[in-house]
């Protein structure tokens, strides 16, 4: 086993970086990280969204997200009669124990995961009084719970309804696209525990990510692209009935 | 998800934004109002409303004082408030209110009182012992200098401070006004006739709560109200009513016409939860019905007595009326979803920090700053008042 | 001249103003920390705080790196896609030091059933069966490897 890992750790060098990081258990910045290299969003492929609310779950580990609130979350939409403007939507719990069985076949079903869409033209940044919240030169919007005052500001600019107060900490908190795991070479967490593939990572300045070529080739919309916000989590087959 | 109908996002469920922020409004709305009925002495000339003239700044002081309290109940690190002066986001409405709060308490209306009453302040300095002749001598800033060239600069000075504090006031309102409509997220906040809307309605307010203060604090002196005083803030009072009924019918009007997709949600929201504080407290009870009263008296010559009890009445209602009209931005902005597929509640608490009680108890705070700063710096040059304070 | 003598209470007033200012621009240089501004509107060390919490799920790659014979077993098969943690949950902890934390096995009837429970809203082409008449209450790797549950791919036990 021994000889494997040294094999296999030669040749993957990011998994590398990351092992020795994850091995260190001390939490660094991968030291081979440079933030102006990347430019970071996620794929949603509706079609291969199967609503296990794997990844709600998964988030909700990883970040200690208090009950109740989300960061991401994921919702069932029913369109029926091709009726695009009253869809039946619903969301148990965020879709965290996935969702009650449907027995009849009428009209059309699917999943939507939604999260922080870490968009580039954030109004949510422009609006916090004090600059406890921004855009990091990699694209990912972060909040600085150190500075926060939790006026809430920001959780009312969000067009997305992804941000919440944290009940405890009495600060703004939302995805933060799993950068402590982004930046050690890793993949968010909802990703890495999607079971089909439905959630992918993406590096938009690398054009060697696969997600990349994805992107080119398929038609994908973003969330209420009227609002201009420079979102960067991209939908695959989006249906025009989704809010 | 008690309280829930339709579809919300979930993190949309519980409002973020409670009565303390309704509050907030209309108690900066009040200063204000307060501030231009001066303004309408000072820069206007306009005699009839000088009695009031005195009493309306110290309404404005003591209001502006209350103001920030309901927002650093609701902040979840109040402590770190300070940030907004060090480190304000310059594309952020909200960190304008450090500057503009602190512009307007000290540049304006501080200075404004102090300018009007700092003859009285020597000479109050210089009757009254104890400690009331040690404040009194600090306020005067060690010159006891009243000549008359002095007093006559004051008196420039004072005329270019309230002329400068007129767009300020509007500015400390406004600043509000744009706060919400500058939310391209919120379809019931988004609009550019906000800050205008914002700043007529606390027009409103604040010219009919000093109106009713007047008749009230005359009334406790046992002294006569001046009819010609009352008579003559109605008339504003109802002039500018006219134009804030006409700012919100435009607004209505607007969005029945545009019918956008926030449109259906929002027309059920108005006609279902919030009826009873839009419909029935705002706009019949809050805004008709004191029109009516007030074109009444503008058109139809009323014994004195009648007046006063229709000036009263209009004045309480459009006090109720333009907070109803804060609630129901404030909480009716929230409690439709951004999916326009659902409703929720808002379960305001009662003990709590941003609770009812709180909210009261920060409603009644001024009165006690108002009552304070009366006895402190009396806006009538009563013989009685006046012994008092130096007796204290 | 003689007006700025009857001028004097306003230039001690504005002198207030004067040193309040002072004083704000000295405690403003003490309190607003030293990596504000560093990238923009905000304090710069945060985005290292950020990255430098712990992590709880290591990710497959970490898993592989040892259990190569589970790895193999899932790369030919129906879950090949399917990462080791989105079953066996976080194991962050177990990858740090395999010996101290010994993962425990989930049960099949439950976690199974979270994917694979039939339902008419999920996508037609996805494996979903109603438990209850496939199963009845069996374990699911009483007939499949979990690793590679196809029956027909070789997967049945």
């Amino acid at each position: 086993m021994n000889l494997s890992r040294r094999h296999f750790l030669v040749l993957v060098p990011a998994a590398a970086v990351a092992w020795k990081a994850v091995l260190a258990g001390t939490p660094e910045e991968a030291p081979n990280y440079n933030q102006a290299e990347h430019w970071w969003g996620m794929l949603i492929d509706i079609p291969k969204c199967i609503g296990c609310g794997n990844c709600v779950k998964a988030c909700e580990a990883e970040n200690d997200v208090p009950e109740g609130h989300f960061r991401t979350w994921v919702e069932r939409y029913h369109v029926t009669d091709g009726n695009m403007t009253n869809p039946e939507v619903i969301s148990p719990d965020g879709g965290k124990e996935g969702f009650p069985v449907v027995q009849e076949d009428a009209g059309k079903y699917f999943f939507v995961p939604k999260m922080c869409n870490h968009c580039s033209d954030s109004p949510c940044t422009q609006v916090c009084p004090v600059g406890a919240t921004f855009v990091t030169p990699d694209g990912v919007v972060l909040v600085d719970q150190k500075y926060c005052l939790g006026c809430a500001y920001c959780v009312q600019a969000c067009p997305y309804g992804c941000r919440y107060i944290h009940p405890e900490k009495k600060v703004a908190d939302k995805c933060t696209l799993c950068y402590h795991r982004i930046t050690k070479g890793l993949t968010t967490a909802c990703c890495e525990n999607c079971p089909t593939g439905a959630r992918q990572l993406v590096d938009l300045k690398n054009p060697n990510d696969p997600i990349h070529e994805f992107l080119k080739t398929h038609a994908v919309q973003v969330l209420k692209p009227q609002m201009a916000t420079g979102a960067k989590a991209f939908y695959n087959e989006l249906d025009g009935s989704v809010r | 998800m008690s309280g829930v109908e339709g579809f919300m996002y979930p993190n949309e469920i519980a409002l973020q934004w409670s009565v303390l922020i309704v509050l907030y409004p209309f108690i900066t709305g009040l200063v204000a109002g307060a501030f231009i009925l001066a303004s309408l002495e000072r820069v206007f000339r306009v005699e009839a409303v000088k009695p009031t003239y005195r009493l309306a700044l110290l309404t404005a002081l003591a209001f502006l004082l209350d103001a920030p309290l309901p927002l650093q109940l609701h902040l979840g690190h109040p402590e770190r408030s300070p940030e907004m002066y060090f480190t304000p986001h310059a594309t952020s409405a909200m960190a304008m209110f450090g500057y503009v709060y602190l512009w307007y308490l000290m540049a304006v209306l501080v200075l404004e009182i102090w300018l009007d009453y700092r003859r009285d302040i020597v000479l109050w300095s210089q009757q009254s012992k104890g400690l009331l002749r040690v404040i009194y001598k600090i306020m005067t800033l060690g010159s006891s200098n009243i000549s008359e060239r002095s007093l006559a600069i004051d008196e420039r000075v004072g005329w270019i401070v309230t002329l400068i504090g007129i767009p300020s006031a509007f500015l400390l309102h406004g600043y509000v006004g744009f706060i919400f409509g500058s939310i391209k997220a919120n379809p019931w906040w988004n609009s550019p006739l906000m800050p205008v809307v914002f700043i007529f309605s606390a027009m409103v307010s604040g010219i009919a709560a000093v109106m009713l203060l007047y008749m009230g604090v005359t009334k406790l002196r046992k002294k006569l109200i001046d009819i010609r005083c009352v008579d003559s803030i109605a008339m504003y009072l109802f002039y500018i009513f006219i134009i804030d009924f006409s700012l919100e019918m435009l607004d209505l009007i607007h969005r029945i016409y545009e019918a956008d997709e926030s449109f259906r949600s929002l027309d059920f929201m108005v006609h279902t939860k919030l009826f009873l504080s839009q419909i029935v407290l705002q706009i019949c009870l809050g805004t008709l019905v004191p029109l009516v009263l007030l074109f009444l008296t503008q058109v139809v010559k009323f014994p004195e007595i009648v007046r006063k009890r229709m000036y009263a009445t209009s004045g309480a209602l459009a006090l109720m009326g333009i907070f109803a009209m804060r609630w129901n931005v404030v909480i009716g902005g929230q409690i439709f979803s951004k999916s326009f597929l659902g409703y929720t509640t808002y379960k305001m608490t009662l003990g709590t920090r941003e609770g009812l009680l709180p909210a009261i108890a920060l409603t009644i705070l001024p009165f006690i700053f108002l009552f304070v700063l009366i006895k402190l710096l009396p806006p009538w040059q009563d013989k009685d008042l006046h012994g008092t304070a130096a007796a204290d | 001249m003689s007006s700025f003598k009857d001028a004097g209470h306003l230039f001690r007033f504005a002198g207030l103003f004067v040193l309040a200012f002072v004083v704000f621009l000295v405690v403003r240089h003490w309190v607003v920390p030293k990596t504000f501004g560093q990238y923009g509107h905000y304090r710069g060390a945060s985005i290292g705080e950020m990255a430098a919490k712990p992590v709880k799920y290591a990710g497959h790659e970490a898993c592989e790196a040892c259990h190569t014979d589970k790895a193999d077993e899932k790369k030919a098969g129906k879950h090949a896609h399917v990462n080791c943690e989105a079953c066996h949950g976080p194991l962050a902890n177990h990858a740090n030091d395999p010996a101290a934390v010994t993962p425990v096995k989930p049960d099949t009837v439950v976690l199974c059933a979270r994917c694979h429970t039939a339902s008419a809203a999920k996508p037609k082409k996805f494996p979903q069966v109603a438990p209850a008449e496939h199963s009845n209450g069996m374990p699911c790797q009483t007939c499949h490897n979990p690793h590679s549950p196809a029956m027909d791919a070789g997967g049945a036990k």
